[in-house]
C-alpha cells in the first residue's frame, strides 16, 4: 500500500463515515473454503470501537466522493470544497482483502457519491462486488450503497453479488426532499425499495441468493423540521410495505464545509438514541406508532426517559403486573424488562414461583421494573401512582467526562 | 473423600473422565476435591476412581453448557459441573430452564463470560503479515484471553482463513495452520516486531482515525465494548487518547468555520449530462445486455433479440436453448427451426418479424456431457423483465406475441395458462397474443395430436398476423 492510496483512503474513509448503517449481520453462514477466502457467521463481529462509541465492523468507504448532486446535508455534495479523492475497482478490492486478512473487519460497506451518472456509478459499485465475489471467492460480507437513480436492471445484479443492498432515504418527508436534495426523488427512491424487497422475498421462496441480509435505510435527523411521529410512521410504513431489516437513524452531525441552508445547531444526540428505542419497540416489543409517541408531547419523544418509561408512566392503571402470571405481551411492557429476561422469566416461572431476588437474576433493569411489578414476596403498593416516581427512577444527570 | 486431578487450563477429557468415574461410584459432590495442574496427591487415603466407567447420558444443553464452562478460569469450575450434573441425574433434567436458581444463575455468567471472551478474541485478535524468505505469504497474531479458549477458537479462525497460513500465539497455548491441519502448541511469549513492514497495519490505523466522529464522542460507550485491556494487541487503539483529546477542538472549528460557499463554478454540463443515461438506441441496449452477467446460472453468453426495429410482430420466447447459447442468436436450435417453418406457412417472414426471449441467458443444469434446459424462475423472470420492456419500446411492435407460459407470465406479470388462455390479450400497453412455445410441440410423441398441435399453432400465427392488418394469403 503506497502513500497515495493511504492519502485516497483518509479522505473517502472520512467522507463515509456519516451513514449510521455499519452492521455484519442477517448473512447465512459461508465459507469461502480452500480457494476463497472469508466467512460469514450470521450475527456479525464488530472489530473495534471508536471512541465515538460506534462499532467498527465493515470496512465503510466511498468509491469516491466527488458528486453531481447537491444535496445541503451531505459533505460530499458539489457545492462543498471538501479535498477528493476516488478509488479504482481494483484499489477497493485490494483494500478489503488487506485488512480482511489481517482480521480487521467483516468486510466491506461501500457507497459512493454520483459521477458521470448514476448508472456508471451503479455499475462500479457492483463491479467491486463482482470481483471479490468471483476472482477472489471472497465469502465475507458485502454491503452496497444503492442508487436509487441508476437503471433498475444494475440494481438486479448488485444484488446477486451483495449481502445485503440498501438504500437511503435520508429524509422522512418528501417535502423536506425536495428541499434539501433536489436532484432526489422520495417517489423513486421508495419504488427501488420495493423493487429490491420483491426480489428478495422472491429469492428467499425460490432459494436463490438475492441480497439475503435484506435491505436497510437511513434517516437523518434533526436537518429538517420532521417530528419524530412523522420519523417513526414513514419507518413503520417501510418495514411493512417494503421488508426492511433496519432504519438507522442519524442525528444531523456538524459537517466540515456545511451549507447554509441547515440548521446551525445540531439536534441533541439523546434524540436519535430515543428513536432507537422506538424503533425496538415497534419492531420486537408489539408497541404501535401511536402508543410511543403518546409518551412524548406534541410528536416529539420525551428526551429525559426512554419511550417504554415514557407510555408506561402514562398508562399506570395498567400495572403492577404479576410477574408470576401476566402474559408475555405485558411483561414486554414492563420498564426495564427485556424481550430476553421476559423469556427467561415465562420459562422460569414454570419451574418455581418467581421472588423479587429471583427476577434480579434474570434482569439487569430491576430498579427501574420494581416499581411496575409484582412478585411473590414483593408489591410496589402506592409507588406505582406517586407523582413523583419519575424523578425517583431518573438517575440525577451526570455531568458527563471525558476521559 | 475423593480426589481429582486435572491438567491445567480447560481439561475437558480429563473432566469427562472423571465424571464418568465419579457418576459410576454415585459420589456426592461434597466428597469430591477437584486440584488442577497440581501434582498427584502424595496421600493414599482417596479412593481411586474406575477407570472405564460408562459414558453418562446427559440432555444436549448441559453438555454445551460443560463444554463452555470447562474454558472458564474460576478453580471452582468443576465442582460446579460436578454439582449440577449430579442433580441433573437425580432427575432435574430440566434445570437449566429454572434460570432463577443460584447454581443454575452461576453456571449461566460462567458460560457467558467464556462466550464473551471467545466473541473478543474473535473480534480483536489482528494478524500481521510476515513475509517468509521465499516470500510466501503468512500471518502471526498474539493475543491475550482471559479463559482458556485456544483450542475452541480454532474452528472459527480455520474456517474464515482456511486459504492462509498462519500462527496464533497466546500466554495460554497456540495454534498453528498450514491450510490442511492444525496443531495446537504450548503456551508462547509475545513476538518482537510483529508490526515491521505490514503497511497494512499502517493503513488500518489510519482507517481508524478517519472514521471516527470527534462531534459523537462517547468513550465510556468505546470502553464497555472494547476495555482497555485489550488495548495493548490492538494497534489502533494507540491513537485513541489523542483522538479524543482532539475532538472538541474539531468540533469548535467546524461549527465556527462560515456556512461555505463553494468554490468551484458548478459543474453544469455535466449535471446535464448525467440525466443522459438511459440507452437510447436499441444497439445500445443490446451491448449493456451482453455486458452483463447472466442473473440465471450457467450461460456462455447474452443472447439479444434480432429484427428491424419497427416489425409489425414481436415474438417473445422462453430463454436461449443450448444451441442459442453458444451461437448468440435466438431461435437457431430445433425449436427455433420449427418456429421458422410455422412462421413461413402462416404467411409472416421470419426476418421482418422481432424475435426476442423473455430471459437472455441460456438456464441448465450439466448431465455428463448434456446440458439440461431449466425454465427460470418466476422471479428470475423479473430480473429480466426492465431489458424486455425497454427493448419492446424501441422496436414498438403493433403486436406482441408470447410463446409459452414464461414469456406470457413476463409480459402480464402473472401466471398463464397458455391452452386454456391461448389467443389475444392485452399487455399492458402491448396488444398481445398468447401461444404454445415451439419446443412444447417437439415434446409431444409423433402422431394426430401432435400434427393437430402443429396445425393449431401456425392457426395463432396466422391470427395474428391478420390482427396486424397484413393481407391473408391469396
Ligand atoms: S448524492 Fe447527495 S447524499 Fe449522495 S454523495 Fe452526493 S451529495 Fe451526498
Amino acid at each position: 500500500m503506497d502513500d497515495a492510496l493511504l492519502d485516497k483512503l483518509e479522505i473517502l474513509a472520512d467522507a463515509a463515515k456519516y451513514d449510521a448503517s455499519c452492521a455484519s449481520s442477517g448473512a447465512k453462514r459461508r465459507t469461502g473454503g480452500p480457494d476463497g477466502i472469508g466467512s460469514t457467521t450470521g450475527a456479525g463481529i464488530c472489530h473495534a470501537y471508536t471512541p465515538d462509541g460506534r462499532c467498527v465492523s465493515l470496512l465503510k468507504i466511498l468509491l469516491t466522493n466527488y458528486c453531481l448532486f447537491d444535496c445541503a446535508y451531505c459533505i460530499n455534495r458539489r457545492s462543498s470544497n471538501v479535498r477528493r479523492a476516488r478509488f479504482s475497482v481494483d484499489e477497493v478490492v485490494r483494500l478489503t482483502l488487506g485488512f480482511y486478512k489481517r482480521n480487521c473487519i467483516e468486510g466491506l460497506f461501500l457507497s459512493s457519491g454520483i459521477i458521470r451518472s448514476p448508472d456508471y456509478t451503479m455499475e462500479q459499485l457492483m463491479l467491486v462486488a463482482r470481483t471479490l465475489r468471483r476472482d477472489h471467492g471472497f465469502a465475507g460480507y458485502i454491503h452496497l450503497k444503492t442508487i436509487p437513480e441508476a437503471s433498475p436492471w444494475l440494481i438486479e445484479q448488485a444484488g446477486l453479488w451483495a449481502d445485503r443492498l440498501s438504500i437511503n432515504l435520508e429524509l422522512a418527508s418528501d417535502r423536506s426532499l425536495k428541499e434539501f436534495a433536489p436532484e432526489k426523488d422520495g417517489t423513486a427512491i421508495k419504488a427501488v425499495m420495493g423493487q429490491v424487497g420483491e426480489r428478495i422475498l422472491e429469492a428467499k421462496e425460490e432459494k436463490r441468493r438475492f441480497s439475503p441480509a435484506g435491505q436497510s435505510t437511513q434517516m437523518i435527523v434533526g436537518a429538517d423540521a420532521s417530528t419524530d411521529l412523522s420519523v417513526l410512521e414513514t419507518s413503520d410504513t417501510l418495514y411493512r410495505r417494503y421488508g426492511l431489516r433496519r432504519v438507522y437513524y442519524s442525528a444531523f452531525s456538524p459537517i466540515p464545509e456545511a451549507s447554509s441552508a441547515l440548521p446551525a445547531k445540531p439536534p441533541p444526540l439523546q434524540r436519535e438514541n430515543r428513536l432507537y428505542q422506538a424503533d425496538w419497540l415497534l419492531r420486537y416489543y408489539g408497541f404501535t406508532v401511536e402508543e410511543i409517541a403518546a409518551g412524548g408531547e406534541g410528536g416529539m419523544l420525551d428526551l429525559g426517559i426512554d419511550p417504554k418509561l415514557a407510555w408506561a408512566l402514562k398508562n399506570r392503571e395498567r400495572f403492577p403486573v404479576d410477574v408470576n402470571s401476566a402474559d408475555r405481551e405485558m411483561l414486554l411492557r414492563v420498564p426495564g424488562l427485556g424481550a430476553r429476561a421476559v423469556d427467561k422469566i415465562v420459562e422460569a416461572r414454570r419451574h418455581t414461583t418467581l421472588r423479587l431476588e429471583d427476577v434480579a437474576r434474570l434482569s439487569s433493569g430491576l430498579k427501574r421494573a420494581r416499581a411496575f411489578l409484582i412478585a411473590a414476596d414483593h408489591h410496589p403498593g402506592g409507588l406505582t401512582d406517586r407523582a413523583d416516581l419519575r424523578q425517583r427512577l431518573v438517575a440525577p444527570p451526570k455531568q458527563l467526562s471525558l476521559f | 473423600m475423593y480426589r481429582v486431578d486435572l491438567k491445567d487450563g480447560a481439561d475437558l477429557d480429563g473432566f469427562r473422565r472423571a465424571l464418568r468415574g465419579l457418576v459410576a461410584l454415585g459420589a456426592d459432590p461434597g466428597e469430591v476435591v477437584w486440584s488442577v495442574g497440581a501434582a498427584p496427591s502424595l496421600f493414599g487415603d482417596d479412593a481411586p476412581l474406575p477407570a472405564d466407567a460408562p459414558p453418562v447420558s446427559l440432555p444436549r444443553p448441559v453438555g454445551a453448557l460443560i463444554e463452555s464452562v470447562v474454558c472458564h478460569r474460576d478453580p471452582e469450575r468443576y465442582a460446579l459441573l460436578h454439582r449440577l450434573v449430579w442433580r441433573v441425574l437425580r432427575g432435574e433434567r430440566d434445570m437449566l430452564d429454572h434460570h432463577a436458581d443460584p447454581l443454575v444463575h452461576r453456571l449461566a455468567l460462567l458460560d457467558k463470560a467464556v462466550r464473551r471472551d471467545l466473541h473478543k478474541m474473535h473480534a480483536f485478535l489482528r494478524f500481521r503479515e510476515v513475509r517468509d524468505p521465499d516470500g510466501a505469504e503468512r500471518y502471526v497474531a498474539w493475543f491475550e484471553p482471559d479463559h482458556f479458549i485456544v483450542e475452541a477458537t480454532a474452528p472459527f479462525f480455520v474456517e474464515r482463513f482456511e486459504s492462509l497460513v498462519w500462527t496464533i500465539l497466546t500466554p495460554v497455548g497456540s495454534l498453528q495452520w498450514d491450510r490442511r491441519s492444525l496443531t495446537v502448541g504450548p503456551a508462547a511469549v509475545k513476538p518482537e516486531g510483529l508490526d515491521r513492514d505490514d503497511r497494512f497495519a499502517e493503513g488500518w490505523q489510519r482507517y481508524y482515525e478517519s472514521t471516527f466522529n470527534p462531534a459523537r464522542v462517547n468513550p465510556a460507550a468505546m470502553r464497555a465494548e472494547m476495555p482497555r485491556k485489550y488495548w495493548a494487541n490492538l494497534p489502533e487503539a494507540a491513537a485513541i487518547p489523542g483522538m479524543i483529546r482532539s475532538a472538541p477542538a474539531r468540533v469548535q472549528a467546524m461549527i465556527e468555520a462560515e456556512a461555505a460557499t463553494p468554490r468551484r463554478r458548478n459543474p453544469d454540463k455535466a449535471v446535464a449530462a448525467m440525466a443522459r443515461q438511459e440507452p437510447a438506441t436499441l444497439a445500445e441496449l443490446n451491448r449493456i445486455i451482453l455486458a452483463a452477467d447472466p442473473l440465471v446460472p450457467g450461460a456462455t453468453q447474452a443472447v439479444p433479440g434480432e429484427g428491424p426495429v419497427g416489425a409489425a410482430i414481436a415474438i417473445v420466447g422462453e430463454q436461449p436453448g443450448d444451441q442459442e447459447d453458444l451461437e448468440g442468436r435466438p431461435f437457431v436450435g430445433p425449436a427455433g427451426q420449427l418456429l421458422t417453418r410455422a412462421l413461413e406457412e402462416a404467411g409472416i417472414e421470419r426476418s421482418a418479424a422481432y424475435l426476442t426471449n423473455a430471459v437472455k441467458h441460456f438456464k441448465f443444469v450439466a448431465r455428463g456431457k448434456r446440458r439440461l434446459h431449466q425454465s427460470p424462475t418466476a422471479g428470475e423472470v423479473k430480473h429480466y423483465r426492465w431489458w424486455l420492456m425497454k427493448e419492446l419500446g424501441f422496436v414498438r411492435p403493433r403486436l406482441v406475441v408470447t410463446l409459452g407460459a414464461t414469456a406470457a407470465l413476463a409480459l402480464t406479470g402473472r401466471s398463464v395458462s397458455v391452452l386454456r388462455e391461448r389467443g389475444p390479450m392485452g399487455f399492458g400497453d402491448w396488444n398481445g397474443f398468447v401461444t404454445v412455445h415451439p419446443s412444447y410441440l417437439l415434446r409431444l410423441p409423433a402422431g394426430e395430436t401432435a400434427e393437430q398441435a402443429y396445425r393449431d399453432f401456425v392457426a395463432d400465427l396466422r391470427r395474428a398476423r391478420e390482427m396486424v392488418g397484413e393481407p391473408p394469403d391469396a
